[in-house]
C-alpha cells in the first residue's frame, strides 16, 4: 500500500513527540498513560510510542506535583521548620526523609546524639521501611491483578502505625526526628509491643510468599521482564532494590555507615535471578520482601539493647551554622537519599537541594521498556517503586 | 586518594582549569574548575584509574547573588571509596555551561531540572526542556530574585 | 430517615417519598474516582482497606471518572494538575459531588505561603462540596466527610426550591 513512511499532522508536517528523537513512523501510536491512572503510583503522565503492542518508547512528564520544597526550604525562618517539608516529600517513608535531613544537619553542626536517639532512629527508620515496602508490594500485587495480598499487608500496616503513632501522635507524617534528638520519648511498653510486632508479622511474609512471590502468575508477569543491567543501573545512578535487584551488593547501611547501623547484624538481600534473569521485576520485587525480614532482624537487635538517656538532651535552643556546606546522604527504602544543605552563617537555609532517590530511578524507565509491551510497563513501573512526592519535591 | 591529592592530581592534568579549592575545615573538599574544560575533567575523574569517579551521587544549581550562578556535582567512586565535589560559576547573563549527561547518564534529568529551577543552559544536552514545571511557565523560580506570578492561565497564584 | 431494615410490619408495602428514595439509591453507593495525587492518597488508600473498610458503606473505588459518582481530591493541587482535574470533573456524569480531602487541596495546605507552583484550593477550578481538614486526615476523618457528604444527598430534592416571601415579592 502507498503509505507515507513518516506520520504527517493535519498541515502535513512530520509529527514528532518531545522527548522522542525522530518523526513518528505511520503505523506508530501514541497513547497517554496519566496522569490519573490507577497504576502510576500517583500523578505520574507516560506517553507511550507504540508499533502495535509493542513499545517503541516511554517519554515520562513529572512536575504534577511539584510543591517547591526548596523554595520553602530557603523561606523558612530556621532550619527545624524545614523538617515537616521534608516528611511531604517520600510521604510513604517520612521517617526516613527526616532521618536523612536531621544527620546532614547534626554533620554540619558537629552535633553528638544520645546513644538512646540513635537506637530509637534506627528502629523507626526499620519499622519505615517495613511499612514502605508494604506498601510496595501491596499495590505491586494490585497493578498485577492481585487484590488480597494488599489488604493482608494494609492491615499489618496498622500494626506499626500504631506503634508510630503512639510514640508521635501521628500516623503517617511525623515531624519525630529532630535535629539533635527526637520531638517525644517513646511509651514505656515501647519494646513489647516491637516483640509483638516482629513476632505478628513473620508469619505474614510467609503468607505473601505463598499467595503472590512464587504464584505462577506472578513470576509470568515479573520474570524476565524489565531487565536492568548491572552497569546501566550504575551508570544511570540507580539505587536502593532497583540497584541491588541487578545483582551489585550496594547499600549506604554497610557501604557508608551513619548512626549505629554499623553495630547490627544484617544482610544485603540481591538479585539472582532465580525466576528469571538478573534485574528482572521479581528480583527487585523480592528483594523488597527480603528486605523486610533483615529489619525485623534489625529491629529485634536494636530493641534488646535500647539504652536509657533523655531524647531530648542534645537538641540546641537556637541553630545557626557557621557558613558551610553539607552532602550526606541516607539508605531510605527507595534508595540513596542525598541532602546538600548550604548554609550563610543565617538561621534559614542558603540552599537545601534534595537528591531524590526515585527521581533518579524513574530515569530509567525509558531505558528498560523499550521493546517491551504495553502491560510490562506498568510491572517495571511498580518495580521501580515510586513515590511522585519525591520525584516532584 | 585524599582529597587534596585529588585536587592536585586534577590541577596538574588541566593546569589552568582549576580556579579554587578547599581541602581543609571544610566537610566535603570542593574544587572550582572553568565551565569550559568542565567535559574533559568529567571525563577525566570518571576514567582515570586512580580517581575512577563512577557515580555522580547529585547535581545541584546554585544561585550564588550578586549575577553568578552555579552547579555543583558531588562525585563518588564506590570501588575506590573517595569522594570529590567539582563547582563551576557561570555569569547569570550568559549562564552555559557544557553537559556531563555522556559521561554520567543520571546527569540527564538533574541537569535538566537545574535547568528549569535556576536557569542554567547546559550545552550538548540532548533534550533540554523544562521537566518540573508546565512548558509554558516563566521564569526560574530558585532564583534569589525570582518573583512569584500573580496568574497563570487563569488561576490566582498567591493565596 | 435511616436505613430501612425492619422498620415495617404489614408486607412487602413501602410508602415513601421518590426524594428519599433516590436520595437513599445514591448515597448508598458512591463510588469514588481513584485519584490520589500525594500524601492524603495513602490515607486514603488506608480508609478502603480492611482496618478502616469503606465498602460497607457502599463505596468502592472505580478507575475512571465516567462511572464516578464522587472526586475525592486527596493531596495538593498543582498548577500544572489543575487543569487536568478540570477535565476529569466535566468527564464524570451528574449527580457528582466532590470532597476536598486535606488541608492542601482545602486552601494550598503547609504550601499556601511560598509555593509558587500549588492552587491554594481545589476549589479554584472545581466546585467542591465537602471539605475534610487535617493533613493527613485521619481514615476516621474521612469517613466523616463521607457521611457528611451523605446527609448533603440525603437532603437533595427534585423540586425546585421555592424562594421565600419577601424575595418572590421583590421578583414580581
Amino acid at each position: 500500500m502507498d503509505t507515507p513512511a513518516v506520520a504527517l499532522d493535519s498541515a502535513h508536517r512530520p509529527l514528532t513527540v518531545p522527548g522522542f528523537p525522530r518523526p513518528l513512523k505511520a503505523h506508530e501510536l501514541v497513547v497517554n498513560m496519566g496522569p490519573q491512572h490507577p497504576s502510576t503510583h500517583g500523578v505520574l503522565r507516560l506517553e507511550l510510542i507504540l508499533d502495535g503492542e509493542v513499545v517503541v518508547d516511554v517519554v515520562p512528564h513529572i512536575g504534577y506535583l511539584h510543591r517547591c520544597f526548596e523554595k520553602h526550604a530557603e523561606q523558612m525562618a530556621n532550619y527545624q521548620q524545614v523538617i515537616p517539608y521534608c516528611d511531604r516529600m517520600d510521604y510513604v517513608a517520612a521517617m526516613s526523609a527526616e532521618f536523612g535531613y536531621v544527620v546532614a544537619m547534626e554533620r554540619m553542626l558537629k552535633i553528638k546524639v544520645p546513644e538512646r536517639v540513635e537506637y530509637i532512629r534506627v528502629i523507626m527508620a526499620e519499622l519505615q521501611r517495613i511499612a514502605n515496602h508494604m506498601i510496595a508490594i501491596g499495590t505491586y500485587g494490585l497493578d498485577i491483578g492481585a487484590f488480597t495480598p494488599f489488604l493482608y499487608l494494609f492491615r499489618d500496616r496498622e500494626l506499626i502505625l500504631d506503634i508510630f503513632e503512639e510514640t508521635c501522635g501521628a500516623r503517617l507524617l511525623y515531624n519525630y526526628m529532630w535535629i539533635g534528638g527526637l520531638s517525644h520519648d517513646v511509651q514505656p511498653n515501647f519494646t513489647d509491643k516491637l516483640l509483638k510486632f516482629c513476632a505478628a508479622f513473620r508469619p505474614t511474609i510467609r503468607e505473601i510468599n505463598n499467595l503472590l512471590s512464587y504464584n505462577a502468575i506472578f513470576v509470568k508477569r515479573t520474570a524476565d521482564v524489565g531487565v536492568l543491567p548491572a552497569e546501566t543501573a550504575v551508570n544511570y545512578g540507580a539505587s536502593g532494590p532497583v540497584l541491588r535487584g541487578s545483582g551489585v551488593r550496594w547499600d549506604l547501611r554497610k557501604n557508608d555507615p551513619y548512626s549505629v547501623y554499623d553495630r547490627f547484624d544484617f544482610e544485603i538481600p540481591v538479585g539472582t535471578g532465580e525466576k528469571g534473569t538478573v534485574g528482572d521485576c521479581w528480583d527487585r520485587y523480592m528483594v523488597r520482601v527480603r528486605e523486610m525480614e533483615q529489619s525485623l532482624n534489625i529491629i529485634e537487635q536494636a530493641a534488646a539493647k535500647l539504652p536509657a538517656g533523655n531524647v531530648q538532651e542534645a537538641i540546641p535552643k537556637r541553630i545557626r551554622p557557621d557558613a558551610g556546606e553539607v552532602y550526606a546522604r541516607t539508605e531510605t527504602p527507595k534508595g540513596d537519599l542525598g541532602y546538600y544543605i548550604v548554609s550563610d552563617g543565617t538561621a534559614s537555609p542558603a540552599r537545601v537541594k534534595v537528591r531524590p532517590p526515585c527521581f533518579v530511578n524513574l530515569s530509567l524507565l525509558p531505558a528498560i521498556c523499550r521493546g517491551a509491551l504495553i502491560a510490562d510497563v506498568v510491572a517495571v513501573l511498580g518495580s521501580i517503586d515510586i513515590v511522585l512526592g519525591e520525584v516532584d519535591r | 586518594m585524599t582529597p587534596s591529592e585529588i585536587v592536585d592530581l586534577l590541577g596538574r592534568t588541566f593546569d589552568q582549569a582549576l580556579l579554587d579549592s578547599k581541602t581543609e575545615g571544610v566537610l566535603n573538599s570542593w574544587a572550582l574548575v572553568a565551565p569550559d574544560r568542565l567535559r574533559d575533567i568529567a571525563f577525566f575523574c570518571r576514567d582515570d584509574e586512580r580517581l575512577q569517579f563512577d557515580s555522580l551521587m547529585c547535581l545541584s544549581g546554585m544561585d550564588h547573588g550578586a549575577g553568578i550562578l552555579g552547579v555543583v556535582y558531588h562525585l563518588d567512586s564506590t570501588p575506590l571509596g573517595h569522594r570529590i565535589v567539582l563547582k563551576v560559576k557561570v555569569p547569570a547573563a550568559d549562564p552555559r555551561v557544557p553537559s556531563v549527561e555522556a559521561v554520567w547518564k543520571c546527569a540527564n534529568w538533574q541537569e535538566r531540572e537545574a535547568y528549569d529551577m535556576v536557569g542554567v543552559v547546559f550545552d550538548g544536552h540532548p533534550d533540554l526542556r523544562r521537566i518540573l514545571l508546565p512548558e509554558d511557565w516563566d521564569g526560574f523560580p530558585l532564583r534569589k530574585d525570582y518573583q512569584v506570578p500573580e496568574y497563570y492561565n487563569g488561576m490566582k497564584v498567591p493565596s | 430517615m435511616g436505613l430501612l431494615d425492619q422498620r415495617f410490619e404489614n408486607g412487602n408495602v413501602f410508602i415513601t417519598t421518590a426524594d428519599n428514595l433516590l436520595n437513599w439509591a445514591r448515597l448508598s453507593s458512591m463510588w469514588p474516582m481513584q485519584f490520589g495525587l500525594a500524601c492524603c492518597a495513602i490515607e486514603m488508600m488506608a480508609t478502603g482497606a480492611s482496618h478502616y473498610d469503606l465498602d460497607r458503606f457502599g463505596i468502592f473505588f472505580r478507575g475512571t471518572p465516567r462511572q464516578a459518582d464522587v472526586m475525592i481530591v486527596a493531596g495538593t493541587v498543582t498548577l500544572k494538575m489543575a487543569s487536568r482535574i478540570k477535565t476529569l470533573y466535566d468527564q464524570m456524569a451528574e449527580p457528582r459531588y466532590v470532597l476536598s480531602m486535606g488541608s492542601c487541596s482545602n486552601c494550598g495546605g503547609p504550601y499556601w505561603e511560598h509555593g509558587y507552583h500549588v492552587l491554594k484550593g481545589v476549589d479554584r477550578v472545581v466546585p467542591v462540596d465537602v471539605y475534610v481538614p487535617g493533613c493527613p486526615p485521619r481514615p476516621e476523618a474521612l469517613m466523616e466527610g463521607l457521611m457528611k457528604l451523605q446527609d448533603k444527598i440525603r437532603r437533595e430534592s427534585l423540586v425546585k426550591p421555592a424562594p421565600l416571601p419577601h424575595a418572590a415579592a421583590d421578583r414580581a
